[in-house]
């Protein structure tokens, strides 16, 4: 059973775990989807919203409106119901150009763990990353599945600032930087897709939690024509989607 | 056409602020909001306006403003004053918890914020587009008010229609928030910290250092260690505001309305939630004392809030402003006190 841990007296975290792996964080998710059933059948009046993580799913709500005692009781059962895993995202393949400017730490990461920066590249290019959670800032995606000898850690002195859209990694973690920003990961490439856009309402980030996400190795040329479809806004989302039942492209 | 308000002089503690962006925080979107959300519903229905339209939140220094296009009450809640300067020359005092009515040219220059944050509301709201169902200001994120920034010298701000007729100026005697301790309650994960460290947050003074800004505060006090078998980091989970996150060096945080969702320090505890709006008034060298409630006890002191404001509310009355006033005497409150708030807060926030 998941533990049930006030945060202040408006949100309880539902922890099903302490540890990042897939099999907790399915039942994050298997558990987050029962939440989204309940809502649309009217049965979590007074909850605002819920927050999927590695290991647990906050949900926060209006003590004025709820019964925090009843809502905990509510929560356990929907906990208990839940799938215990739940493959609940949606599959993308994101191009990125790797290396050079836009991947200064490619050679150093791909030195430290005895291997050429095209192997890095191969590896990076044929593992499946699962989307953890969104955080640190709007549409920062904590992506698990980095292969064991692509992992290192932080920078001993971050970056002032990480150039926007660039594809990083640290520890057995993976993330795209939404926009600049200061940061410590070990920077191997970049995209030309934007990954938060505020104006898009129902949707503002491209990825969610539970998401799964490739990455298809692009040339410089290509960088720079997508790059400019992004600009003039006629780089659709969709058209990196990847059908449920279809096989990754290779 | 509706009422312009034009930035003479803007102010690096002025933000569009309304009662936040929830319902996103899933998209690691902070939450944003007033601080102190009362100053803003008091400011709001002098103003004429809902509890939880956007206004200008202001902290350390006020804007220099002019109103272009018509006539538009404004209203002041919170530690500070304002200054009127009439289009033919008058000058009057704006005193908090007044509203007065501008005419199209007359400018208003707020002074210095004495506490942590004051409420300047405008009939009709502030205009900025919304963005994701807010007018809130995320700084960090660019997000939400003036194209997610602070106040500056020329920008113009759309205000709201006005909904119902313009009534007379009112007025209402000072909201004055709860004295006493914060109030707590432990977690989520009290169980990373020593016997010692629960005492201790219970029973030392804590500091306000001057690390301190939207995202959060640094208190200064004795150190609240980490249990060695739980450890000085978890693996990252959610944070809201009122979360007394301790980094390893054991000095707390407390994190306000603009924190991040997710953060990888142990929260030893949170605010209740009717003790958030005192913490937009806490200054650096402040002392501060915590003391712990039960789950009980924190809604009842909601409840009682809730039903303070709703008294303050009615107590709304009609008043007849002031006539001139000394001009030199008004322009001399507005001397910055020299507090600096500028910093992020380190590992922990940095990815």
């Amino acid at each position: 059973m998941p533990r049930l841990l006030p945060l202040g007296d408006a949100a309880w975290t539902v922890e099903f775990g302490d540890g990042i792996d897939l099999a907790t964080h399915g039942r994050v998710m298997g558990f987050a989807r029962t939440l989204q059933a309940a809502r649309e059948d009217g049965g979590l009046s007074g909850v605002i919203e819920w927050v999927p993580t590695f290991r647990s799913c906050t949900v926060y709500f209006d003590p004025l409106a709820a019964d925090a005692d009843a809502l905990a009781e509510q929560l356990r059962e929907l906990a208990a119901g839940a799938p215990q895993s739940a493959v609940t995202g949606r599959r993308w393949c994101i191009p990125i150009l790797f290396g050079g400017e836009a991947g200064p730490d490619l050679a150093e990461l791909a030195a430290a763990g005895g291997l050429s920066p095209e192997a890095v590249v191969e590896k990076m290019a044929s593992t499946v990353f699962r989307v953890y959670m969104l955080g640190f800032m709007p549409g920062f995606p904590y992506m698990g599945g980095l292969p064991a000898e692509l992992a290192m850690p932080r920078l001993a002195t971050p970056r002032l600032e990480v150039p926007a859209r660039s594809l990083a990694v640290t520890g057995e973690l993976c993330a795209i930087y939404p926009v600049a920003s200061p940061g410590g990961w070990r920077l191997l490439g970049r995209t030309p897709l934007t990954l938060f856009d505020p104006r898009d309402v129902a949707a503002p980030a491209l990825f969610s939690p539970g998401d799964e996400v490739m990455w298809q190795p692009i040339d410089a040329e290509s960088f720079a024509r997508l790059e400019q479809e992004a600009a003039q806004g006629r780089l659709y989302r969709d058209r990196f989607r990847v059908a449920p039942e279809a096989p990754w492209p290779s | 056409m509706a009422v312009v308000i034009e930035v003479l002089e803007g102010s690096t503690g002025t933000t569009v602020q309304d009662a936040g962006r929830p319902g996103y925080r899933s998209y690691g979107v902070a939450l944003s909001g007033a601080l102190d959300p009362l100053g803003l519903a008091c400011a709001n229905a002098l103003a004429g306006n809902r509890a939880d339209a956007a206004a200008l939140e202001m902290r350390l220094q006020g804007p220099h403003l002019r109103v272009v296009g018509g006539c538009l009450r404004v209203a002041l809640a919170g530690p500070a004053e304002a200054s009127v300067r009439r289009v033919e020359g008058r000058v009057l005092a704006l005193p908090a918890w007044h509203s007065i009515t501008l005419e199209d040219g007359d400018t208003l220059k707020a002074g210095v914020i004495r506490g942590g944050v004051a409420y300047l509301a405008v009939a009709g709201g502030i205009d900025t587009p919304p963005q994701l169902g807010s007018r809130a200001t995320h700084l960090r994120a660019q997000i939400g008010g003036v194209e997610g920034r602070a106040l500056r010298a020329g920008d113009r701000i759309d205000t709201g229609d006005r909904d119902g007729t313009q009534d007379g100026e009112c007025r209402q005697a000072a909201f004055v928030h709860e004295g006493g301790p914060l109030r707590l309650m432990l977690g989520p994960q009290e169980n990373h910290f020593t016997p010692d460290a629960l005492r201790t947050l219970i029973d030392a003074d804590f500091v306000v250092s001057r690390d301190a800004d939207r995202m959060g505060i640094r208190l200064k006090g004795p150190q609240l260690a980490h249990n060695a078998a739980a450890g000085e980091e978890i693996v990252s989970d959610c944070v809201a505001p009122g979360a007394l996150q301790v980094p390893p060096d054991g000095q707390p945080i407390l994190l306000l309305a603009d924190c991040q969702t997710v953060g990888g320090y142990p929260k030893i505890a949170t605010v209740i939630r009717a003790d958030l709006p005192r913490l937009a008034h806490l200054l650096p060298g402040d002392r501060l004392r915590f003391a712990l409630v039960t789950r009980a006890q924190a809604l009842s002191a909601l409840r009682e809030q809730r039903a303070k404001l709703e008294s303050w509310l009615a107590g709304i009355a009609p008043y007849r402003p002031a006539g001139d006033i000394d001009e030199a005497a008004l322009y001399s409150v507005n001397l910055i006190s020299g507090i600096l708030f500028d910093n992020g807060f380190g590992k922990g926030d940095e990815e």
